[in-house]
Parts: structure tokens; sequence; C-alpha cells
């Protein structure tokens, strides 16, 4: 049977996102809430000599004043290499020094201004280059087990070898090598961080939480509270949330200074981020130094990859020092290379830390490489789009890292740059006006970086013919409430409109890793299939019980109420098998008729049947399901299928650059996609162009101005946000190579949009004015400083 | 040292005490409970604080609570009608996707609705040059523009049905 409602382009069912009702963070409220705030270092890197808090303490209406000296010396974070407030010394200017808890944010406020903190300077360094030399500062000096560190290099050795690259690169007809640098960028979610902490009087947290990692985040609550001597648990609400991309997926450090605040006060306390403060404490995208040669021989086919990236850690750590595992994927397998060599280093300093941000390291590790592919191009004299049909992935190929590649449309993808830009006429002339290209591949069926990768669903139907699906998973505005009722309608036979969506309560929801890695349609999609699977075949043996009998009942009824009415000559046994039954639009049919009005039932009716049978052998249709893809961990190698199938793609710009004043105009832009299968292309498309204009903005316009350690731009005036004025004409292309291992075909598409924009905007301009910058963003400064200097 | 400011509100006449230095989005927020419209950065960049006053678009979180006195202010909690019908508008963001976390879709609505107030079939660049001051993160925009591009022909057939504009 044809689909009904997957791949159509559903309106979003999210409506009170539109009526000013959907509740998010900051709207949400509770008796006797307080207002948490944090002070944060005023020194880059200092001991504490001592902190007086005798005058805050003494303000009307606080509750709580809070310092790394009277809370328990817990350590938190993924290498557990800070507290949550510190004690012995500060290393970066977000350092969390001292919290209150007061009233209202008036008193929390003045309170901070009355907190006295002396600090003894000591040297710092910025610079991950400068940190790694001997006599560098040490930021840490002992590390989480109290063991001494001679360096600033984080135990995370990050490499992957594969193939024999010395050989490789002698037997090269050509060969490129540079050096290019990224910035921090920040995620500026339009919601700023916040959270509501509570205990109730058995010592249970409850956690009103942002995160896209609910179970994820439970389990470092709850370890933290077992750590600071609480018997309790976590439970984790999560509100509408207002963006992540990536900003979600570790517990900040100011989640657990509200819970200590809230454990002080035993009142709920609620610490809500302004927009200064999520730009300077909360952990942004991390900046790179990468290095990368390649070589190809002379027909252009790549003969061997080397990379090398040093990562500006900042201070502490969290995901973002584990960026690399994903670096790997287009270092070891964007076009084929049979020869590899990648590493990285993660360096302390004391810059602000780095998190995830959307496409986890493949943005870095693409710019890199695919400004490199233009280089080699250029000097083997094949066309870059050309060269890269020469390397192209193909699919049913496993690549170095032992990703097996199942369905790629990369050339599709190409030849649609190619076409929709008139590529040929436009490319190669330096006058100004420029085209490039650059591709990308992302884990598109998950991505396996924890023992597991699996979510959970249970799928409810109650007896009104409404099926309610009990997800672990989040939405941040991704779309999966409209995708998720259109899946669940397509594997069961009711309709989207009878689908409603439960997620959000750890308390309720069965366990999931978390909505990250672009995964969520994917593993939700599976999870339906199993459990619509189940709940059609208990339906259907639950309406075979009941059909005959309801159905013959109502033939009486209507031949007592209308004496024209002659009961039909049905073999109503035809309906006591379940195999004979079939459900669409939430009405369950006679398959051998499916037209005959009276031979169908509202599933509401049998299941209030079935329900109310009055013998105490009632049933209920429950069904649930744990799908745990197939894919597979990194080795100690760095190798392994970490996800179910890869996504691939090409951009191609067409810039129009000012002589006069460095500004680029994007004149062009085509965003070819693999999306295996689009479950609503309309929703696809808004993941495709968003992602676009954040890419976009990595190239141009973003770029937190880091000053010796200190955001010199937190706010969105300073921060260059692209805006409705800036007009890119996306011509978003959806590519549907139906994949066999994705759920009703499809691979994931929340990153992958964000990651090939920025280095097909810098080949853009490189071709437009002949010389390539090699730092982002690309700003007119820096254009019109490369112009000036071309040629010298 | 409070002061007594009254304005309507959705069409409901209000009375507030205010303190001289707050801003309208403070009173709406906290003092009146209508929360839809955001606080996204408090110092009027970001647009997801908009709320209309006698019809034009502002920063409600820089917005002086005393500038209201006697005027009208309408807000996303405004626009649907009382037997809960969403405002066109409202129906266009769902059916085109200008909706995706949510965060900035009050403010982003209100500015539409200035805009289809007054230009009831704006031009792309027309849309784009009203939606300036309203920052979303999530969709690029595109999808934005299309919604109110669609409301603004959703709330043309509404006028040749009914006659009126609302």
């Amino acid at each position: 049977m044809a689909e009904q409602f997957v791949g159509k382009s559903f309106p979003r069912f999210d409506a009170d996102k539109v009526t000013g009702r959907a509740r998010f963070i900051n709207d949400i409220k509770a008796p006797r809430m307080l207002c948490g705030k944090i002070l944060y270092s005023k020194r880059p890197h200092a001991r504490i000599a001592h902190i007086d808090t005798s005058k805050a303490e003494k303000l009307h209406g606080v509750r709580a004043v809070l310092t790394g000296f009277n809370t328990p010396d817990v350590r938190v974070g993924f290498l557990g290499d800070q507290t949550a407030l510190k004690r012995d010394k500060v290393r970066q200017f977000r350092d969390e020094v001292a919290a209150v808890a007061a009233i209202n944010e008036e008193t929390a406020e003045e309170a901070l201004e009355l907190i006295h903190v002396e600090y003894e300077d000591l040297p710092a360094v910025f610079d991950p280059i400068e940190a790694m030399k001997e006599d560098a500062p040490l930021i840490h000096e002992v590390d989480a087990r109290g063991k001494p560190r001679r360096n600033n290099i984080l135990p995370l050795p990050w490499k992957l070898e594969a193939g024999d690259v010395q050989k490789a690169r002698a037997e090269s007809a050509f060969v490129v090598k540079d050096t290019f640098k990224t910035t921090w960028v920040h995620q500026v979610c339009m919601g700023t961080s916040g959270c509501i902490a509570e205990f109730d009087v058995n010592n249970n947290l409850q956690f009103t939480s942002v995160t896209n990692v609910p179970f994820g985040g439970k389990d470092r609550l709850d370890m933290f509270l077992r750590n600071i001597g609480i018997k309790g648990s976590t439970r984790i609400l999560t509100p509408y949330v207002g963006g992540s991309f990536g900003s979600k997926l570790d517990t900040d450090i100011y989640e657990f200074i509200a819970v200590l605040l809230a454990w002080k006060t035993k009142c709920p306390v609620k610490i809500l981020f302004d927009r200064q403060e999520e730009f300077a404490a909360s952990p942004p995208r991390q900046p790179i130094v990468g290095t990368v040669e390649q070589g190809c021989d002379k027909d252009g086919r790549l003969k061997f990859r080397v990379v090398e990236m040093i990562l500006d850690n900042g201070a502490y750590t969290s995901w973002g020092a584990t960026t690399p595992s994903v670096m790997m994927v287009p270092i070891s397998t964007l076009y084929r290379v049979p020869n590899i060599s990648f590493r990285a280093t993660c360096v302390y300093t004391n810059n602000i830390y780095a998190q995830a941000m959307r496409g986890y390291g493949n943005p870095q590790a693409t710019y890199v490489v695919e400004q490199s592919m233009d280089q080699l191009a250029l000097e083997a004299g094949i066309d870059p789009i050309e060269f890269r049909l020469i390397n192209a992935n193909e699919p049913n190929e496993t690549s170095p890292m032992g990703l097996k590649i199942t369905t790629c449309p990369m050339k599709e993808c190409l030849e649609e740059v190619k076409t929709r830009l008139d590529w040929k006429k436009k490319q190669g002339k330096h006058d100004g006006h420029g085209v490039g290209v650059a591709c990308f591949l992302h884990v598109g069926g998950g991505a396996r970086v924890y023992r597991s990768d699996a979510q959970g669903l249970i799928l409810k139907v109650d007896d009104e013919g409404k099926m309610t699906a009990i997800t672990g998973g989040t939405d941040q505005g991704q779309g999966s409430e409209t995708i998720i009722r259109q899946m669940v309608a397509e594997a069961t036979g009711f309709r989207p409109q009878d689908v409603n969506i439960f997620q959000g309560d750890t308390e309720i929801c069965p366990w999931d890793v978390g909505t990250h890695a672009s995964r969520h349609a994917f593993m939700v999609g599976h999870a339906i299939l199993m459990a619509g699977a189940q709940v059609r075949a208990k339906l259907l043996a639950m309406a075979s019980t009941w059909m005959g009998q309801l159905i013959s009942r109502n033939l009486q009824k209507k031949a007592r109420q209308d004496s024209d009415f002659k009961v039909p000559d049905v073999d109503l046994n035809l309906l006591s098998n379940p195999e004979n039954l079939d459900i669409s639009n939430g009405q369950i049919f006679l398959k051998s008729d499916p037209e005959n009005k009276l031979l169908r039932l509202p599933v509401a009716q049998i299941v209030r049947s079935a329900h109310m049978v009055g013998t105490g052998r009632g049933e209920m249709i429950v069904a649930e399901a744990f799908y745990d893809p197939p894919n597979e961990m990194l080795n100690a190698e760095g190798k392994g299928n970490l996800s179910c199938c890869y996504t691939f793609g090409a951009h191609g710009v067409e810039v129009q650059v000012d002589q006069e004043t460095g500004q680029v105009t994007i004149l062009n832009y085509v965003a070819a996609h693999d999306v295996g299968r689009a479950i609503n292309p309309m929703l696809v498309k808004g993941q495709i162009y968003g992602a676009t204009i954040m890419g976009a903005g990595y190239g141009l316009t973003e770029e937190m101005q880091v000053n010796a350690g200190r955001v010199m731009n937190p706010n969105l005036l300073d921060y260059k946000l692209l805006t409705a004025k800036d007009k890119i004409p996306i011509d978003a292309v959806i590519v549907e190579p139906i994949e066999p291992s994705g759920p009703f075909g499809l691979k994931g598409i929340g990153e992958p949009a964000c990651v090939p924009a920025a280095p097909a905007i810098a080949n853009a301009v490189a071709d437009a004015i002949g010389v390539r910058i090699k730092d982002l963003p690309l700003s007119p400064e820096k254009v019109l400083a490369a112009i000036k200097g071309k040629g010298k | 040292m409070r002061r007594t400011i009254r304005f309507t509100v959705n069409g409901d006449p209000v009375e507030v005490e205010v303190q001289p230095h707050w801003p309208l989005l403070r009173v709406l927020r906290d003092e009146l409970e209508l929360t839809g419209a955001k606080m996204g950065c408090g110092e009027g960049e970001c647009g997801a604080c908009t709320v209309l006053v006698d019809g034009k678009p502002i920063n409600s979180c820089i917005y002086p609570a005393l500038e209201a006195e006697g005027k009208q202010v309408l807000t996303i909690e405004g626009l649907v009608s009382p037997d809960n019908e969403l405002h066109p508008i409202q129906q266009a963001f769902l059916e085109k996707a200008g909706v995706q976390c949510g965060f900035c879709t009050p403010g982003m609505i209100m500015s539409a609705k200035a805009l289809l107030d007054m230009n009831p079939n704006p031009t792309e660049d027309e849309v784009r040059h009203a939606l300036a001051g309203n920052f979303c993160r999530c969709t690029g925009y595109v999808q934005i523009v299309e919604s109110v591009r669609h409301a603004a022909e959703l709330l043309s057939k509404n006028t040749k049905r009914t006659g009126t504009g609302e």
C-alpha cells in the first residue's frame, strides 16, 4: 500500500508556539521560588586569596551565599577538572566564584556586588601553541585524581592512522600543504540557558532543565547528589526549549550551582542567564589550528591526507574536547583517500572552554579539508568539481576509518551544484565574481559515542481512539513533534491528528541516549516501527475478539430501528481472524471488503469494549520498544562503523566581492543534500535553510572576540548574526536515495547543512579574488586586506 | 517610588503600579503574566519581546512602561480569537514552518502583524526589511518570509469573504 503520511509536508503540530502559550524555562514559576545568580571571576588566572561574603549574607532577602569554601569539594565535568564553585584558583574569566539565592533578581544582583574577592594574579596563557611549550604556566597543577600534571596537553591523544602515508607521499604527482584557523563561535540560542532546581522532603531533586540529553543529565546530577552526600534521586523535566545546537548536551556548571542553592535553601531556585552571561559563561565551539597536507596522482586521484589539529580547550573540559572523534569522519572519509594520518591535540589555556555545536567538529575539519581540496585541484590543473567527482565517495564502500557507506549520492549532489550554478561559465575568472563548492559527509544513522545509542518508546492507545507516543527524546525545534505523528500514523494506521506526544520527564519516559548527532528521527523512527507493529498486532487480535459481536449487535439494532433495513448476508466469522483485518485512519475493517461501512469499526469502540469487559479479563493496548542500532563504538585505533549510514551533500556558492569594501555578497547558493528519504520535505528544508545560514554566518560574520581570555562582544549588537536582511537565495535540493538501514528510508539531517557552508564560501571568495584567506570569518576587513596584498 | 499607569492590553483595560525604570516587558510578563513576549536579550537587539503599541512594533524590553500610559498594547496572546481560533498569521507560521524552537515566534508574528496591517501585500524584500529586528537562530528566515507572505494571502482571502481585515 502506498504511504499515506510519510513524505508529505504536514504543517507543524506545535501550535502553542504561535500563541505564546508554550512555556519555556523563562515562563515557569514555582511557589517560594528564589532567584539564583552567579559571581564570575574578574581575573583570567589567579589564586583566590580570600572571599568576604559577610555583607551579602546580611542583605535583606538573601537566602544563601555559597562559595567553594562552604560547599563540598566535588569535581564535575567530563574529565572531572573543575568544581562547581572554585576554591583554590580561577583559570578563566567565566570561573564561578560565588553564588547567591535571593527572593528576587534585584536582591540577588545587589548581593553579588557586596561579595569581595581578593585575587593573587598568576601568569596566564591564551594561545594554545604557547600553552604547549615547556615553560608555559600550568593551568591545572593536578588532574582529577590528584596526580601532578606536567603540561597543559589534555590526556586525550586523538589519532587515526591508515595505510602508508610516507609511501603515498613519495608516489604523489602533486602535493599541497597549508594551515587554516577557525575562531570561537557561539550557538546563540534565542532562549538563554536556565534551570529550576527543587528538593522534596525525601531529598529527591526535581530539575526543570533545557537539556536535550535528559537521561545523561539525570546520571550526572544523581552522581553529583551522591558525591555531595544527598540520598535522593533526580527527576528531570524539560519544557519547551529555545534552541540547542549542541549547547545543551552537557550539564553545565550553573546547573550544579542551582542544585547547591536549592539544597541549601530547601526552596526552588531558578537560574536564568541573561544574554551577556550566555555569551561569556556558556561554552561555545572552540577554535582550531589545522594543518593539512594532501597529495594526488597525475590523474587527480587522492593518494594521502595528513591533518594535525590543535584545539584551544580553554580552562576546563566539556564535550568540545571530544569533537576530534567526529573530525575523524571527514578527515578519513570525505572522498576516497587510502592513506590517512590524523592527530588532534587539545590544550588547556586560560580562555573560555568549549562544548558541542551543530556538526561536532565536522565544520572545522571540513573547512580545513575542503580548502585543501581546492588548492590541490589548482596544483593538478583540474576543475574543482571535476576533481571532487574523480574522488567522490561511492555506495557500498568501506573507508579507512572503517565507516561502511551504504547509499551515497555525492556525485549526484555535485552534479546538481554544477548545473544549477552554471559552474563552467563562472569558475576561475578571479574578477570579483566567483564560485566555490564544498562537500560533506556526516553521521546519518546515529553515532555510537556511548556504549548505547538506543531510544526507548512507548505507544499507548486510549478508549477515545487516540494514541500517545511516550518518548525519551526531546524537541528543541527540529520538528520531531510533527514527524513522530506522521511516522506513528504510517506504522499503525492511525491518523496523525490522533497521535499525541509525551516527552520531557525522566520519571515516565523510557530511556534515550539524547537528542544529539542528528539521530532522533532515525532512532525514534525505528522504535516506532517496532512498537507500531506490536500495537497493530495487539489491536487486530483485540478486534478479532470483539468485532463480530459488536457488528452483529449494530446490525440488529439498525434492523430494529429501520424496518426497511435488511441485515446483509455476511460471514461475521471472517472478523474473528486477525489476519483478515486491517487498520487505516483509526478504523478497523475487513481486508477483503474495505469499502463496506457496515463491517468497519473505530479503534475507540474496540478498545473501550476490551477495557469495559466487566469480567475481570479486560485488556489494554500498550507497546514498547527499545531500539539500539547495529553501529559500532570506535576502537582504540579510532576505527569502527560509528553510524548505521552516512549522509552526503554538496554546497555550491556564487559570490560577488566588492573590491572597494571587501564585502562578500552571495548571489546564488545551492545546498544539495542526501536525506535518505524526507519524512516531511518542508521540515527537511527548514533544517537545511537554518543550518546553511548558521554555517554562512560561521563563514562570513560570526566571531567571539576573545581578548586575553575575555569575551569582548557578549551581545547581539557586536556578535554578528545574519539577519532577515542578509538575503541568501538558498536552493535546497533534496536527494532521496532511500536508505535501507533507515526507518522509512530516512537519514538524519539536523546538523549536516552547517558543515560545508563556510568552506564553500571560502572557496568561492578565493575564486573571486584569486587569493585564499586562511582564517574565519571572511570579514570585509580580511577580504580587503587580501585583495590589497595580492601579488605582494 | 511607584506610579500607577493605565492602558489597554489586548483590549482589556489594566491599571498597574510600576517603578519608573521598568520596561514594558517586565510589566507584561511579571505583573500581568502575559509571558508570550520573550526576553531574548534585554537590550533591544533580538526582537523576541516585540509587541504592538498603538499598532506599531516596539522592543518591549527597552520601552519604558510609563510610555504605555493611555495606549493600546497588543501582545501575541491577543491574536487568538475568543473561540480559540488561530489568527491567519499564526496559521501561516504553522503551515509554512516559520516556527522551529518557537522562542522568537511571538515577536516575529507581532512584527509580521504590524507589517501586514500597513502593507497587506508585501514583497519579499519588504518582509525581510520588516523582520530585520527579529533574530531567529533556527530557520535561516526563509520559511519565516514564506509564512508572512502566505499570511498575506490568507488575510486577503478573509477580507474578500468577510469584507474586513480581521
